[in-house]
Order: structure tokens, then sequence, then C-alpha cells
């Protein structure tokens, strides 16, 4: 049983959350990833190392440019045949693409599985995480997205893969890329960083996000995230946004500043290994996940966390 | 241009929703039932639309069980024009719902689907892409901005690294993510007209679909509970604690 995983990748290399979606695939028996893109560089030579790879599938075309869902999901329709999983890392990409794949080839997807049972039944995390449902496909072919935060990533050395370069058939382009915003930061990105440290509406602007939060995830190599309430009120970009609908992320140590704590927040952090909060509300429900609480204003606390660290 | 959004009946996310004793589902019984909150979102850019004149007709679709009617009845408070609810017992899968919103799509002439980007009960995040798929229409996902001219949709979306903007040529789907607008409340007057306004009832054999689901649920458990750790007096004790006792920094 073979299956293809689709993975992210930019100038800097493949994402980290791919190698997790590997290790879930590792689990099932023999793993091929797609690169697929134009001016695909040295992704795929990248990729042929990754651990438990057997073969690297290589489309690289124009139409690929900007991972438009149409003519990308026409690609992976395209190689479906051979595969029994076809499978993505939960990310905005992931997320975009395969319901599409699925739909065309009149499968029910799988998506964010916590947990693989079998080759038909897995865990996925229903109600913003508050319930673990184990459910078995009866579709011969399981489309699936993989939540990365519950799968640890396969080592991005070690493996020896051949690599096979595909034609791509030309589609009728429906969409078309125009732009980007994308946040530049020189911090780690938030679902591969060790260590977040988020700030929420309690944190009153983004100023103060650059001048209280920045220095501290500087100094702890963190990534820097936020609350939904930060970012609608417009203190951070959207990427920057933890839970239910933003990232999942488990790091070793999430540091929670001026966030109430809602359900879907927790949602996106809940499973990180250590929890701290820092709130001036004591009866906060972030207190009830936190491994370590620290009562008291943001203002005062936050200078003193950075010239202690 | 017809305009078809689709609204899912769902737990109300203020919740804390229970699994029920015998692990075969969450507990809804007796349980607050509202409007998907991304498809709030969806039904207020859809009037906002039709406020501007380029929409013509909203008619909001809600598939499920009757008290569906009242998640319908909600959209129409908000503005929408007329209501379809596709009556059945079974628990719906995105596969099927997106069959069923092709038909009615089809059948009713719609130039736009909006729908939300996830629905906050099953957490899939698929139905719009599929209904997309079984259309041929392009899709715009996760979108925090909508601009419609000349038969071309513009669609900024929420992505991994911030926004990206793209030009779907219309028919098109669009499933709304939270910064797309902030729906409105229902006024009374509104409420009071919106009993006057149709809601169709059909069932799935109406539109020739097998609402039948692919994935059956062998269980629902509880996640494993987090316990709280303690509180500590101060940042040297914090620090401290994490050097020594999590070994975390
Ligand atoms: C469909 C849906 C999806 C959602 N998805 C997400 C999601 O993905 N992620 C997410 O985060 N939320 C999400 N939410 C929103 C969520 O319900 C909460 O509204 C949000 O998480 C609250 O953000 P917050 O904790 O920053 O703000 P608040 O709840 O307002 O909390 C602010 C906290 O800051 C503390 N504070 C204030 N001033 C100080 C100070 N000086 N010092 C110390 N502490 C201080 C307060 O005591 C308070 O606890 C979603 C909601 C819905 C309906
Ligand atoms: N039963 C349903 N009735 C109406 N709309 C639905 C239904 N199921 C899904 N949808 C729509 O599809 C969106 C995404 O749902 P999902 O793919 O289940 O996360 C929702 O926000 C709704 O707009």
């Amino acid at each position: 049983m073979t299956s293809l995983v689709v993975l992210d990748f930019d100038a800097h290399g493949i994402k980290q959350p791919s190698r997790s979606a590997i290790a879930a695939a590792a689990l099932l028996g023999e793993v091929h990833v797609l690169i697929a893109g134009s001016g695909v560089g040295n992704a795929p030579a990248e990729a042929a190392k990754i651990a438990g790879v057997a073969k690297v599938l290589v489309a690289d075309d124009a139409s690929l440019t900007h991972g438009l869902a149409e003519p990308l999901s026409a690609l992976i329709v395209s190689l479906a045949g051979s595969y029994a999983h076809i499978m993505w890392a939960a990310t905005a990409a992931g997320k975009n693409v395969l319901p599409r794949v699925a739909a065309l080839l009149d499968v029910q997807p799988l998506s964010d599985i916590s947990g693989v049972v079998d080759a038909d039944t897995f865990i996925r995390p229903i109600y913003a995480g508050n319930a673990l449902a184990t459910v078995k496909s009866s579709d011969s072919k399981k489309v699936i997205t993989v939540r990365a935060s519950s799968f640890d990533p396969v080592a991005a050395e070690g493996g020896s893969a051949s690599i096979e370069t595909l034609t791509v058939a030309a589609v009728a382009p429906q969409s078309k890329y125009l732009s980007s915003e994308l946040s530049k930061s020189e911090r780690p990105e938030l679902t591969a960083a060790k260590i977040i440290v988020s700030g929420g509406r309690g944190m009153q602007n983004g100023e103060n996000f650059t001048k209280l939060l920045d220095p501290i995830a500087d100094k702890l190599g963190a990534a820097v995230g936020a609350s939904r309430a930060a970012v609608d009120a417009g203190f951070v970009p959207n990427d920057y946004q933890v839970g239910q609908t933003g990232k999942i992320v488990a790091p070793d140590l999430y540091i929670a500043v001026g966030i109430s704590g809602a359900i879907q927040h927790l949602a996106g952090m809940k499973d990180s290994k250590v929890i701290v909060a820092i709130n001036k509300d004591e009866d906060a429900p972030i207190f009830q996940v936190a491994d370590y609480g620290l009562v008291g204003d943001l203002f005062t606390i936050l200078p003193e966390l950075e010239k202690a660290l | 241009m017809k305009l078809l959004v689709a609204v899912k009946r769902v737990v109300d996310y203020n919740v804390k929703v229970r699994v029920k004793s015998d692990h075969t589902a969450v507990e809804t019984a007796g349980v607050k039932m509202s409007m998907n909150p991304f498809d709030e979102i969806a039904v207020e850019e859809a009037v906002r639309l039709k406020e501007k004149g380029i929409a013509t007709e909203i008619i909001a679709v809600s598939l499920g069980v009757t008290q569906c009617q009242e998640t319908i009845r909600t959209a129409l408070a908000m503005g929408a024009d007329r209501g379809i609810l596709v009556e059945t017992d079974v628990a719906l899968e995105p596969l099927a719902v997106a069959k069923m919103l092709k038909a009615i799509a089809i059948k009713e002439g719609a130039e736009l689907v909006l729908l939300g980007k996830q629905a906050i009960d099953d957490d899939m995040n698929a139905t719009g892409q599929m209904l997309a798929a079984l259309l041929g229409w392009p899709q715009g996902t996760f979108a925090s901005k909508v601009e419609i001219a000349d038969g071309t949709a513009t669609v900024t979306r929420e992505v991994d690294g911030g926004l990206e903007t793209v030009a779907l040529t219309m028919p098109a789907v669009i499933t709304a993510d939270l910064r797309l607008n902030e729906p409105r409340y229902a006024s009374l007057p509104n409420i009071m007209k919106a009993r006057k306004k149709t809601i169709d009832v059909m069932k799935p054999e109406d539109l020739g679909v097998d609402p039948a689901p692919r994935l059956s649920i062998l269980s629902v458990n509880e996640p494993p509970v987090r316990k709280a750790g303690i509180k500590v007096a101060d940042v040297a004790a914090l620090i401290d604690k994490l050097r020594n006792e999590a070994k975390v920094i």
C-alpha cells in the first residue's frame, strides 16, 4: 500500500509540517511525495533525502506557480490511480486543495487527522478538539489532511529516494494569482517553533507586541503568536492567529500573555508540552491549562521577564 | 446575479460540549444551537453584495433536520430573500452536502455560492472546496475580502504566511473567514418580515443525491484532560521553574 504526500515548500526549503505528514503516511506503508510548483529549484533533491521517502514526483510547470487549487487538484487527481492514500499536512494550502481533490474522486475527505489506527481508520478532533472521533472510511481511496502537531516530523536527512519528473497536462485557467502580502520575520515559523510567545487583547496594541513581546521572543528564539482578538483588533497580521480556526501548534513551551483562554484559542495550543500564562485576572480560564501561572499586570511582568532571561 | 448562501445549524460556539456516556457522539440534546459563525459572515457578505446592487436575489440553504428552518429564518432576518431546506435525519457529510448544493445551484442558476470556511462542529473545512470541484468552478477559500465586478470575483485569502489575492472567473465558490466582515444583528422589524418569506422544503431524493455517509464513527472520546499546574509568585520563580523543573529554556 503506497501513499502520496503533497509537500509544502518555498525558497527556504520543505516545510516542517510536511515531514509530519510523511510520518503519518509512513505508518501506512510506502511513501511517495509530490513537489508541485514552478521553478522548484532544490526542493526535489531535498525531498529525496527525507527519511522514509521512496520516490519523489516532480511537477514543474508555469500553471502551478502559485499553487492555485484548480490546476493543482487536476494534477493530483491524475496521479491518484496508483495510491491508496493521498495526504497533505493541514496547512492553508493542504486545506484549500485536498477537499477539491476528494470531491473529484467522489471521496469524503478525512480532515486534520491526529491519529492513525489502520489503513481505513483514523482519529480526528471535532468541536474545537473538545472531542476526538475515531472514524472508519468506506471509500476505496482515502484523502487526508494531517494535523502536523500530532506527529513528530521524520528526519530531514537519511533517505535516498528516486526522482521522477512528470509532464503536466494543460488545464484551462479559471483563476489567477494577483498578489500576496506576506509577513516578513526572521523568527521561526509558528508551526515549527519550539517556543511560542503569544499575545492577546490584553496587549492593547501592536506597538506593545513590538516593544514588549518581540524582545522576549528574540531572547528565547521563539515565534510570536496571537489570539483572534489581537488579530481582529489589528495588533498583528492574520497569520499570527493560534486556535481552532488559526494555526494548531504544540511547541515545547507556549507563553500566553493577556489571553483569557477561550476554547477556540485552547484548541490551537493545549497540546503544548509546557504552558505558561500571564494574566491579571486570576480566574482567567487559561490558568486551567497552564503548568505555570503568573497573576499580574503584563506591563510590569514582561519587562522584568526580558531582563531576567 | 443570483446568490446561494449555505447556512449550517451547529451547537452554539459558547457551549462547552460533552461526549455522551456511551461514546457514540457529542451530547446535543437540550444544547443551544445557532447558525455556524462563519455562515453568519457569509450571509452578511451576501447581504452587502445585494445592498451594493451586485446580487439580485439571496437564497439561504440549509441541509439537515427540520429545526434547520430556524437557521434559515435567521438568514432571512439578516436579509436573505428566501430559503431552501433539504430535510433529512441522516448525519450529513461535506461530500453529500456539496452534491446537494450543486444540484440546487444549477437548478436556481446561481452564479455565486458563499459558504463558511469551516463548520465548528465537524471542523471539516471541506464543503466549499468540494462544491467548487463538483460544479467545475474556481474557488476562493478563507476569504477576508471580496470584490465583484465584470464577471470576476477578486478574493483576498488568509493563508499561512499572510494574505494572498486571486481573481476568479465567475461563476465561483467563496468561503468566508473570520475577518471578512462583522455580521449584523437582525432588527425586530426584519425578524417579523422574515416570517413571511418562503422556505421551500425538499428531500435529498428530490435532488437525486444519496446522502449516506462514507465515514462511520466508531467512537467519540474526551481528549486527555490537562490538569492545571501551579501559580508562581513572581518572574524569578517562573524562570527558575522553566529552567530547572520543566527544562524548556
Ligand atoms: C468561530 C470562531 C472561531 C474562533 N477562532 C479563534 C481562534 O482560532 N483563535 C483564537 O484565539 N480565538 C478564536 N475565537 C475567539 C475566541 O472565542 C475569543 O474571543 C478570543 O480567543 C479572545 O481573545 P483574547 O483572549 O485575546 O481576549 P479576551 O478574551 O478579551 O482576553 C483578554 C485577557 O487579557 C487579560 N488582560 C488584560 N489586560 C491585562 C494586563 N494589563 N495584564 C495582564 N493581563 C491582562 C484579561 O484579564 C483577559 O483575560 C473564535 C471565535 C469564534 C466564534
Ligand atoms: N448541513 C449543512 N447545511 C448548510 N450548510 C452546510 C452544511 N454543511 C456544511 N455547510 C456549509 O459548508 C461550510 C463548511 O462546512 P464543513 O466543510 O463541514 O467544515 C459551512 O460553514 C456551511 O456554509
